[in-house]
């Protein structure tokens, strides 16, 4: 049970379902089984680091002088491999359901990169320093791109190039340059509580550095770089829901949780010079992304734009520099996954249902599919920040950070994007629940709701948001060891 | 050690010998074999030179007992060494995977089809060793005569032109670096590398030194396709055998840098070198030029090969931008990305050497949707170029971690940029065809492809591992690399 055993599950599990590509219920039946061992890995590392172990830190190889390929295990991390590892047991049965009831092809190659994600995934999260990190995130991008791509049409082909080009451009263009610089001046690159920079650089190169890194971790969509994430929305429903809701983007935001407090420390971000203005480009950006997604009919694109809004909030969190702001971020990092994820599976099972994408076919919906629309209703709750779903606890640890800093700007830039979060999340289920149906055919009134596969994850996710509302607190807990 | 020296030798002389006697041998099979053998024997061999050097010894080597200045002595530290395994590593493993593509590209007279080959490796690994400046250029023309012959072997006719204008500017280089050995030869009087460098100081004054420095620079940098001088390089990679592009593109442009290097540093000392002319801005200009010429009209190719030539070009860009930083780091840079890109390249043309085999053209039409037929060669052909394009973990992403960090230190930071768009043009090139590949369908009415035999794909493969290997282990390629370039610089540059 260490982290490099988290990381090397996903891998193996790669190989193997693409060894057994001739072989469609054998490969199926790997798929199913991956997550489990995955999840019991990362929960008995939870376990161990809680008890009282140390981060169990493992270097695999010593990679360039004085930085080594490093792994550990903490708080932050941890959360957040065990929300990968947690929703990835739920996806695969809706990702197998959905592919099956959609008719999609190359099963094998979608199950393999699907897997190498979340191996990436893991890595990103039990990273011990940024070239590690930075290894694991460009193994995500790369991964991802035939997820994104899967369909092969000309818009999916070119949406994937969009996505790509803007993941690696940040990445190759902003972040390894800055990785670079932070080595050669501060000669480690370890995260280290407190930060590692105080000393080592001028103010000047320190505000620049910040600025270059935040803008480099492109997975966290700080407007202008956020065009990739909408652009991803051509995949497989399953891909937006568990890599484009959760894992990717929440490699992004945990990246930039990881470098604010590790790697620049929380007083020395307070000091910097572009601490104000990149806040306010976070906050600009959760106003920005929530009045687009007002806007968007297409629901995988609204939901896509909420994500981006929601993004922000934690990249604001992170920014706030304070404690109180970036354990809400933390936990907005875990809430704001399962909420999402529910809505993408809601998204997705409709379409698979009904064949309805947008926002205005959803007229008299929950008729035909109670269920869903029930944990779409559930899940929306959560994005909003309302009890009792588990969205709320993070949203009130952000608006306290946020208050306890005095930042009453950014505390009603909270305030009105959650009006704007409710602006756009409930008319489609005001719509699906309140308005009849387009006409009067009885099919519209029928029960059919999506296959079994597809279902039970969306409720299940849905119920998750509810129970996160009671489980608040051992997490919080979690967080605040570390984050002192 | 004394053993270790009486073998370094046998590094060459076994490919020399072994071309002759592989004219002679008959059908497909046996001349075949032999040149497998020798270059792994010769592998084996030159990783033994390899690790005697390894902590900074060298070996020096009398011929026929003549002692060094006036007899040929061939001279190895961990410069060469590291060079020599290269040539000798990446031939032993593309040798057993070109023999079907011979046999269907080459049908007959594969007896000399195969001396050729091993005589125009004789020749790189001969410049590689030998500590002697007229050796050098004897060496040189045998590797390039062998290497028009190979070129003008390609099925296609455009390769006779090919090889014509290799023939032509090949020519022209050599005959530079005849004339800038000429006039050492008159101002010391001797040929020996290590003499002339011991004599060069009484004649140090010398404008005539100085035009003999610029031919040989002017000379190798032919050789080794430096912008603006690349004209020969695509046609040749293009039209050329498919083993022969994958050969030479991982080979011979290494050697002839390394030449340069040796030059530069060992005979006229680097001291002399970076004054006498202005060498370290006049090569990171043409780097500059090569890194951006070559990406560009990488871009604008059409056909895989021919892509990836110019992609070479670009790629020697980065080499000589490491070594005109002036600084050891950029040196050891300048050595890890020459292994590293010998890696990737010889990865790259050997797996579009498959599809080639396969499905008959390398248009990039051709290539639609190859990647679900032939799933293997296209991932290698992916996972090689992510190496290309610098990404974790692989080599490529190690050589750029390096020469960025060089440029780093040596206040250079506006090159940080330079190299960055360049990686991201590499990955505009690399990405464009995994997407024809994989994400497109067969065009109507092509005929169904099959997957090249495993025995094809196990040395492509073993390419590419190695391209990941030497990406997360890298003590044998940034070892290596820094004990060359303190071989070289050691002492003179900080």
């Amino acid at each position: 049970m260490t982290p490099f055993l988290a990381v090397l599950i996903p891998f193996l599990g790669a190989a193997v379902i693409s060894l057994a590509a001739n072989r469609p219920r054998l490969r199926d039946g790997l798929c199913f089984a991956l997550p489990v061992p995955l999840f019991l890995t990362v929960v008995g590392v939870l376990v161990r680091r809680v008890g009282g172990d140390d981060a169990m830190e493992q270097t695999l190889v010593e990679w360039i002088p004085g930085v080594s390929l490093t792994l550990s295990a903490q708080p932050l991390g941890l959360i957040f491999a065990l929300l990968a590892s947690t929703l990835y047991i739920v996806a695969t049965p809706y990702a197998i359901g959905y592919l099956r009831a959609g008719g999609y092809h190359h099963l094998t190659r979608f199950m393999a990169c699907y897997a190498i994600a979340l191996g990436a995934t893991m890595g990103i999260a039990f990273a011990e320093n940024l070239l590690t990190l930075y290894l694991f995130y460009e193994i995500l991008s790369i991964s991802t791109y035939p997820l994104v791509a899967h369909t092969g049409t000309e818009k999916a082909r070119s949406g994937a190039r969009t996505y790509l080009a803007l993941l690696l451009v940040t990445s190759i263009g902003l972040m390894l340059p800055a990785i670079i610089w932070i080595g050669a001046s501060a000669g480690t690159l370890s995260f280290t509580a407190g930060g590692i920079l105080d000393d080592s650089v001028s103010p000047g190169a320190g505000a620049l550095l910040l600025v270059v890194l935040l803008y480099g971790i492109g997975k966290a969509a700080i407007m202008p770089f956020h065009r990739w994430l909408p652009a991803a929305m051509v995949a497989p429903t399953p891909v937006s829901a568990l890599l484009h809701a959760v894992a990717v983007v929440k490699a992004g935001v945990f990246s930039v949780l990881t470098v604010v407090l590790y790697i620049f420390g929380l007083e020395y971000t307070q000091s910097l010079l572009t601490q104000p203005l990149m806040l306010y480009i976070a906050v600009f950006t959760m106003l920005a992304a929530s009045l687009v997604a007002l806007r968007q009919d297409n629901l995988k694109a609204r939901l896509a734009y909420s994500t981006v809004s929601q993004l922000a909030y934690i990249v604001t969190g992170a920014l706030l520099a304070t404690e109180l702001a970036a354990i809400g971020g933390g936990l907005h990092m875990l809430m704001h996954g399962f909420g999402k994820i529910t809505l993408f599976f809601c998204a997705g099972a409709i379409y698979v249902a009904s064949g309805i994408n947008t926002v205005s076919g959803m007229d008299g919906l929950a008729r035909r599919m109670p269920l869903t629309m029930l944990a779409f209703f559930i899940g929306a709750l959560c994005v909003i920040g309302l009890p009792p779903t588990g969205g709320f606890w993070s949203k009130w640890y952000l608006i306290s950070g946020a208050w306890s800093t005095e930042q009453y700007l950014v505390v009603s830039a909270f305030v009105l994007s959650t009006l704007l979060n409710i602006g756009y999340l409930m008319p489609p289920v005001m719509r699906a629940f309140l308005r009849p149906p387009p006409d009067d055919e009885p099919a519209r009134y029928r029960l059919s709701e999506a296959p079994a596969l597809c279902l039970v994850p969306l409720l299940v996710t849905a119920a998750g948001t509810l129970v996160l509302f009671i489980l608040a607190d051992p997490a919080y807990r979690l967080l605040a060891m570390g984050i002192p | 050690m004394s053993s270790i020296t009486e073998l370094m030798p046998f590094v060459v002389l076994i490919p020399l010998i072994a071309g002759p006697v592989c004219a002679l041998l008959p059908g497909r099979g046996l001349p075949w074999l032999l040149a497998t053998l020798a270059m792994t024997t010769a592998f084996i061999l030159s990783a033994m030179v390899l690790a005697a050097v390894f902590d900074g010894a060298t070996l020096s080597y009398a011929f026929g007992n003549w002692a060094p200045p006036v007899g040929i002595e061939y001279r190895v530290d961990a410069a060469n060494a590291f060079v020599a395994l290269l040539i000798t590593g990446v031939s032993a493993i593309l040798l057993p995977w070109g023999k079907p593509l011979v046999d269907d590209e080459v049908p007959e007279r594969q007896g000399s089809f195969y001396a050729l080959v091993l005589i125009a490796l004789a020749g790189l690994l001969g410049i590689t060793l030998t500590g002697d400046v007229f050796n050098v250029f004897v060496f040189l023309e045998i590797s390039s005569l062998a290497t028009y012959g190979l070129i003008a072997h390609g099925r296609d006719r455009r390769a006779l032109i090919a090889a014509f204008r290799y023939l032509i500017m090949g020519t022209v280089g050599a005959t530079f670096l005849l004339i800038g050995i000429a006039v050492l030869y008159i101002l010391t009087g001797s040929l020996n590398m290590v003499d002339i460098a011991e004599r060069l100081p009484t004649a140090e004054g010398a404008r005539a030194l100085q035009v003999g420095l610029g031919f040989i620079v002017v000379g190798l940098a032919i050789k080794l396709a430096l912008f603006p001088l690349h004209h020969w390089l695509p046609n040749a990679y293009t039209y050329a055998p498919s083993l022969i592009s994958a050969l030479i593109a991982a080979t011979a442009t290494k050697v002839a840098l390394y030449v340069m290097l040796r030059f530069i540093f060992d005979v006229f000392g680097a001291a002399y070198s970076f004054a006498a002319l202005p060498l370290a801005a006049a090569l990171m200009a043409l780097a500059i030029g090569s890194m951006f010429a070559g990406s560009w009209l990488a871009i604008m190719q059409s056909n895989l090969k021919r892509m990836l030539a110019y992609s070479s070009v670009a790629q020697v860009g980065y080499m000589v931008l490491g070594v005109s930083l002036t600084t050891l780091a950029g040196l050891s840079a300048a050595f890890l990305h020459l292994f590293n890109h010998g890696l990737m390249k010889a990865a790259l043309f050997a797996s579009a050497g498959l599809v080639a085999y396969r499905c008959g053209g390398l248009g990039m039409n051709d290539l639609r949707g190859i990647g679900r037929q032939m799933p293997w060669t296209l991932t290698a052909f992916a996972l090689a170029g992510v190496s290309l394009v610098g990404l974790p973990p692989t080599a490529g992403f190690i050589s750029k971690w390096y020469l960025l960090s060089a440029a780093v230190a040596a206040d250079q930071l506006w090159l940080v940029g330079l190299i960055l768009i360049t990686s991201l043009m590499a990955l505009i090139y690399i990405a464009r065809v995994v997407e024809i590949a994989w994400m497109q369908p067969r065009p109507e009415g092509a005929p169904a492809v099959q997957e090249a035999h495993w025995t094809l794909l196990a040395p492509v493969w073993v390419l590419v591992a190695a391209n990941f290997w030497f990406g997360i282990d890298t003590r044998l390629t940034v070892g290596g690399a820094t004990r060359a370039a303190q071989a070289l610089a050691g002492g003179v540059w900080p």
